[in-house]
C-alpha cells in the first residue's frame, strides 16, 4: 500500500467517490470495508494479525469498561452502608480484575508486535553470544513478514486500553467501529498514532459533501505528493549512492549525506503525513497533526515536541509518566536521595524513565542496535542540555541574546545539525561505520568535492539540484507563512482563476518533476541498436 | 448550481487542455533519430485498400517495399512493422488492422517466435504507443508489459514521459501537432552499404524449442486469418544474424506443413534471388538496404501474383490515383538518399 | 497551597504561579518538571499522584494542582 503507486491513488479516488455517494449512515462501514480490502491487497496474511489485535483489545476493553460501570453503580447504591475502608477494599478488588484484562490484552497486542518485530533481533544477539563463548550451533532465524503498520496500530490499541482502564473514556461497544479505529487505512503505512478519544470524534460521524473541506483535503494531499515525489524521492537517489559505499564518500560527503537525509526524511515523512491527513480530511475526518515545523526548534527537546508528535506524546503518556510516578520509582527516589543526596537523588526517577523511553523509542524504530544507539544518543543530548540549563539561563541573562533573531537562527541551525548527525545512525544502519564516518569529517579534507563536479556524479544532475533547492525554499516559505495563517486559507482569499492556477501549477510540477514511474532510475530513454 | 457549473466546467476544460498539451509535447516524436517509433501510427493515414499486409519486426520493414510491389506488379500492400515487434504485438496489430480493412494475404515474418515473453519496455512503447485506442491496443499492452510496467503509463503516456521536460528539443515543438511520414507504406528506406565481413559464431542454446507463449499467438493469428478468410504466409528474412537455428527451421516447417501454410525462407532463397551480401545490406548482414529489399520484393511479388491470387491493379484508376504519387515520392526519396550517400563519401 | 506555590516557584522562579493558568498549554512546565512536582507532592503532602491524573487540566495552574491534591487526599 505505497502512497506513490498508481493503484493507491486510484483506490483513494474510488473510495472518495463512493464515500459521498452512499447513504451517510453507511459511510463508516464502507470505510472499514475499504480499509480491510486495501490492507488485504497489501498482504493477505496481515489481516489475521490485525484481526487478533482488534478482537482481543475490543473484548478486554469492553470488560474493563463494564467493570468500571458496575463499580460506579455499586458504590452509588451502597453509598450509605459502606464505610471508607470497605469502599477502598471493594475498589481494589475491581481494579485487580480490571488489571487482569488490561495485562492480558497488552500481553497479546505487544506480544504479537514483539514476537514479529524482535524475534530475529533477539536470536541474532543470542547467536552473537553463544558463538563467541562456545562452539554451539547458532539458532536459525525465523521467516517472519512484518504486517504493514503493526507498530502504529499496536500503539493505538495500547493507548486505548490504558485510557479505558484509567476511565478516561468508555470502551467502544460497536466492534465494527472499533475495528475501523484500529485499521483506518490512511494511517496504516506511516501513522500517525491516533488517540481514540481524538479520532473517534469525526471517524464515525456522517459527513455531507462540502466542496471546501474536500478541496482542502485534496490540496493537502497534493502538497504531500510534492514533498514526497519531487523532493524526497529525488534526494533519495543521491543519498543511496552515498550510503551504498560509505568508504568511498568520507569527509565532506558525510556532511552532504547528513543534509540529504535531513531533507529526504523530512520531505518523505511530513509528505506522507500530509497525504494521510489530507485523505482523511477529504472525508471530513480529522487526524491529529504529527509535525509542528520541527526544523524551527531551538533545542532537541523542543524538536522532539514538534517532530513525530503523536509518537513522542505516546511515549510520554504511556511510558514516561507511568514509570516515573510508579510506586517503585517513588521508593527508589526516596532511597536515592538518602544515599546520593538531595540533588542527585531526585533526578533518579526522571533519568531512569527518560533512558527507558529513549531505549524503547530507538528499538521501536527498528530492531537493530543502530536504532538503540540512536535513541540513547538522543537521550544523552537531552539529559546533558537539561543539566546545562542553569548555565544557559546565566548566559542568556548576562548577554541578553534570547529573543534576538541571530541567536534564534543560531540555535535552530545548531539543532538541525545535531539532529542530522545523530540520525546518521539509522542511515548507515551500522554503529561503527557511522562513528567512523562522522570522524572522517574532521580528518578527511575534501571540501572541494562540493564544487569540482563530484556532486554531479551521485546520480543527480544540475536540474535535480535546482529542483531540490526550489523545493526546499518553497517548503521554507510555506512554513514561514503558515505561522500566522494556513496557506490554504490564504490562497482561498485570492480570486478564483488565480488560486485555480496555483493548484494546477503545483499539480503540473508534481506530474513532471516527480521522481516516479517507469525507468526513472535510468538516466534517459536509451535504445539499443536494433 | 448554475454558478458552480460556470466555475467547474471552464476549470475542467482548462485542466484537460493543459494536460493534453503537455502530454503531446512530452511524447517522443521519433522524427529524426529513432524513426522506428513513428511507424505504427502512420498506417492510419494510408488509404485502406490493401490486398497484402506484412507483419513483423525489422526483418519486414527493412526488407519489403510496397512501392516496388506496386510499380512492378500492381500489388496494393502495407507493412505494419516495428522494431522488435513481438508476436503478440503482431497479432494485435492484425486485429487492429482488421477494424479498417480485410486484406487477402497476411505475410508474417516468423523471427519473433524466438522471444519467449515480454522483454524490453522501450520497444514495447515504440510498437504500442502509436496504435489507436481499441481493445486490440489494450490487449497488446496486457500481453507485452514487462514486470515493472503499468498499464496506466500507456493510458496516460505523460506518466511515462514526464521526465522529458528537461530534454525537450526543437523537434518536440516542430512536430507537436503534425508528423512527417518516415516510411513508404511501412518500408524504411536505406541506401547505404556495409558489406558482410564476418558472421558471428552462433551461440549454443539451452533449449531450441519455441516457448508456449509465442506459439499460442501463432495459433491465434492462424485462427483469426482462417475466420476472416485471409491466407496466412510465413517468411524468414535473409538476415545472417541473429542466427536462425536449424532446430527452429524444423519447427516452423512442421507447423507450416501441418496447417498447409506457405513458408518462404529467404536465407535459403538468397542465392536464387541474387542477394549479394557485399552490396545488399547496410549493417553487415542484419538488415537489407534498398537493393536487397527490392530483390526480395521482386521475388515475393511474383509469388503473390502467381500462387496466392493477388490482383494487379495497375489498370484500376481508383488504385492508380492513390499509388502514383506515392511511387513518385518514393523514387524522389531514393534519388535524394543516393545523392546524400554520395556526398557523404566525398 | 503556600507549600505548593513554594515547590513551583523553586522550579521556575520566573513564573507567577498565582495568576498563570496555562502552565501546560503554553509549555511552561515540561515532562521533567511534572515528575519533579509529583515527587515533591508525594514528599510534602504524602499524596501519590497516579499517571492517569497527569492531564493538562490538572497541571495548567497552581489552583488546579491544589484541587487535585485535595481530591486525592480525600481518597476519591
Amino acid at each position: 500500500m505505497s502512497f506513490t503507486s498508481y493503484e493507491f491513488i486510484l483506490a483513494v479516488a474510488a473510495v472518495l467517490v463512493i464515500y459521498y455517494s452512499i447513504p451517510k449512515r453507511f459511510q463508516w462501514m464502507f470505510l472499514l470495508g475499504a480499509s480491510y480490502v486495501l490492507y488485504f491487497s497489501a498482504g493477505p496474511s496481515y489481516l489475521i494479525f490485525i484481526s487478533i489485535t482488534t478482537l482481543v483489545t475490543y473484548l478486554c476493553a469492553r470488560k474493563i469498561s463494564s467493570l468500571s460501570k458496575e463499580k460506579t453503580a455499586y458504590l452509588k447504591e451502597n453509598k450509605a452502608t459502606l464505610d471508607r475502608e470497605a469502599k477502598k477494599t471493594y475498589k481494589e478488588g475491581v481494579k485487580k480484575k480490571q488489571r487482569l484484562f488490561l495485562w492480558g490484552a497488552l500481553f497479546v497486542d505487544l506480544g504479537l508486535l514483539i514476537g514479529i518485530k524482535y524475534t530475529n533481533f533477539i536470536i541474532e544477539n543470542i547467536n552473537g553470544i553463544i558463538t563467541s563463548v562456545s562452539n554451539m550451533e547458532p539458532i536459525s532465524y525465523l521467516d517472519i513478514i512484518m504486517p504493514l503498520g503493526i507498530s502504529f496500530y499496536t500503539f493505538q490499541t495500547v493507548g486505548y486500553l490504558v485510557d479505558v482502564y484509567n476511565e478516561k473514556y468508555e470502551a467502544q461497544n460497536n466492534y465494527g467501529k472499533f475495528a475501523l479505529f484500529v485499521g483506518f487505512f490512511p494511517q496504516l503505512s506511516q501513522g500517525p498514532i491516533s488517540r481514540y478519544n481524538d479520532l473517534s470524534q469525526t471517524l464515525y460521524a456522517e459527513h455531507r459533501f462540502d466542496a471546501k473541506v474536500v478541496s482542502f483535503g485534496l490540496q493537502r494531499i497534493l502538497w504531500g505528493y510534492f514533498k514526497k515525489l519531487v523532493i524526497a524521492d529525488r534526494v533519495l537517489i543521491g543519498l543511496k549512492t552515498l550510503l551504498a559505499a560509505p568508504e568511498d564518500y568520507p569527509g565532506i560527503y558525510f556532511f552532504v549525506a547528513m543534509m540529504f537525509y535531513a531533507i529526504q526524511l523530512y520531505a518523505d515523512f511530513t509528505g506522507g503525513i500530509d497525504i494521510t491527513i489530507g485523505i482523511a480530511e477529504t472525508m471530513g475526518i480529522k487526524v491529529t497533526e504529527n509535525f509542528h515545523r520541527p526544523y524551527f526548534s531551538k533545542n532537541i527537546k523542543e524538536y522532539w515536541n514538534r517532530w513525530h508528535m503523536t509518537m513522542g506524546s505516546w511515549f510520554t503518556d504511556y511510558i514516561f509518566y507511568p514509570i516515573s510516578v510508579s510506586g517503585f520509582m517513588l521508593k527508589l527516589s526516596k532511597k536515592a536521595r538518602k544515599v546520593l543526596g538531595e540533588n542527585i537523588g531526585k533526578r533518579v526517577p526522571v533519568y531512569l524513565a527518560t533512558i527507558l523511553v529513549w531505549f524503547t523509542t530507538g528499538i521501536w524504530h527498528g530492531a537493530s542496535w543502530n536504532f538503540i544507539v540512536w535513541g540513547l544518543a538522543n537521550c544523552v543530548v537531552i539529559l546533558i542540555s537539561q543539566e546545562l540549563s542553569p548555565l544557559y539561563t546565566k548566559f542568556h541573562n548576562r548577554f541578553d541574546v534570547e529573543g534576538k533573531l541571530w541567536y534564534k537562527t543560531f540555535c535552530v541551525i545548531r539543532t538541525i545539525l545535531l539532529m542530522s548527525a545523530l540520525r546518521m545512525f539509522d542511515c548507515y544502519r551500522d554503529v561503527t561505520v557511522t562513528v567512523k564516518m562522522f570522524f572522517s569529517m574532521f580528518t578527511t579534507w575534501n571540501i572541494s568535492a562540493l564544487w569540482d563536479g563530484s556532486m554531479l556524479a551521485l546520480g543527480l544532475n544540475g536540474t535535480d539540484y535546482l529542483i531540490i533547492l526550489f523545493g526546499v525554499v518553497l517548503i521554507f516559505v510555506v512554513s514561514m507563512l503558515q505561522r500566522k495563517k494556513q496557506v490554504r486559507e490564504r490562497i482561498l482569499e485570492l480570486p478564483y482563476p488565480v488560486r485555480a492556477a496555483i493548484w494546477l501549477a503545483l499539480f503540473v510540477v508534481v506530474l513532471l518533476a516527480g521522481a516516479y514511474g517507469q525507468g526513472y532510475d535510468e538516466s534517459s530513454f536509451i535504445y539499443n541498436q536494433f | 448550481m448554475k454558478k458552480v457549473l460556470q466555475k467547474i466546467v471552464p476549470t475542467i476544460v482548462v485542466v484537460v487542455l493543459v494536460l493534453a498539451f503537455l502530454q503531446e509535447l512530452l511524447i517522443p516524436k521519433y522524427m529524426t533519430d529513432i524513426i522506428e517509433g513513428a511507424m505504427i501510427e502512420e498506417y492510419y493515414d494510408s488509404e485502406k485498400n490493401h490486398d497484402v499486409l506484412f507483419l513483423g519486426d525489422c526483418e519486414v520493414y527493412e526488407n519489403i517495399s510496397p512501392c516496388r510491389l506496386w510499380e512492378k506488379y500492381g500489388i496494393s500492400s502495407y507493412v505494419r512493422g516495428s522494431a522488435q515487434q513481438l508476436i503478440w504485438q503482431s497479432y494485435y496489430l492484425l486485429e487492429d488492422t482488421l477494424q479498417y480493412e480485410t486484406p487477402e494475404v497476411v505475410v508474417f515474418n516468423i523471427m519473433s517466435l524466438m522471444h519467449a515473453g515480454p522483454e524490453n519496455e522501450a520497444y514495447n512503447r515504440m510498437t504500442i504507443d502509436g496504435m489507436r485506442w481499441s481493445s486490440a491496443k489494450w490487449n497488446s499492452i496486457q500481453a507485452s508489459m514487462t514486470e515493472d510496467e503499468n498499464a496506466l503509463d500507456y493510458v496516460f503516456p505523460i506518466l511515462r514521459y514526464h521526465t522529458r521536460w528537461s530534454e525537450l528539443t526543437s523537434e518536440d515543438f516542430t512536430y507537436l501537432f503534425h508528423k512527417d511520414p518516415v516510411t513508404f507504406e511501412g518500408y524504411y528506406l536505406r541506401v547505404d552499404v556495409r558489406p558482410v565481413t564476418h558472421i558471428p559464431e552462433p551461440k549454443r542454446l539451452a533449449n531450441y524449442q519455441f516457448a508456449d507463449y509465442p506459439m499460442e499467438y501463432l495459433d491465434k493469428m492462424r485462427e483469426l486469418c482462417d475466420k476472416k478468410g485471409i491466407e496466412l504466409v510465413f517468411v524468414k528474412a535473409p538476415s545472417l544474424f541473429p542466427h536462425w537455428y536449424d532446430e527452429w527451421e524444423a519447427q516452423v516447417d512442421a507447423y507450416a506443413e501441418k496447417y498447409d501454410i506457405t513458408y518462404y525462407n529467404f536465407l535459403e532463397l538468397a542465392e536464387e534471388i541474387g542477394i549479394d551480401y557485399t552490396t545488399d545490406t547496410y549493417d553487415a548482414g542484419m538488415h537489407m538496404n534498398l537493393s536487397g529489399a527490392e530483390k526480395m520484393s521482386d521475388y515475393i511479388g511474383a509469388k503473390l501474383l502467381e500462387e496466392h491470387g493477388i490482383k494487379d491493379h495497375r489498370n484500376d484508376e481508383a488504385y492508380v490515383s492513390v499509388w502514383e504519387p506515392k511511387v513518385e515520392a518514393y523514387k524522389k526519396a531514393i534519388e535524394d538518399a543516393i545523392a546524400e550517400e554520395a556526398a557523404k563519401k566525398q | 497551597m503556600n507549600e505548593l506555590l513554594e515547590i513551583l516557584t523553586d522550579l521556575h522562579p520566573e513564573v507567577d504561579f498565582e495568576t498563570e493558568e496555562h502552565l501546560i498549554d503554553s509549555a511552561i512546565l515540561d515532562s521533567f518538571d511534572i515528575i519533579t512536582i509529583i515527587s515533591e507532592i508525594a514528599d510534602t503532602f504524602d499524596v501519590v499522584v497516579p499517571a492517569k491524573e497527569i492531564i493538562p487540566e490538572n497541571f495548567n495552574s497552581a489552583e488546579a494542582l491544589w484541587a487535585m491534591i485535595e481530591r486525592l487526599e480525600d481518597g476519591e
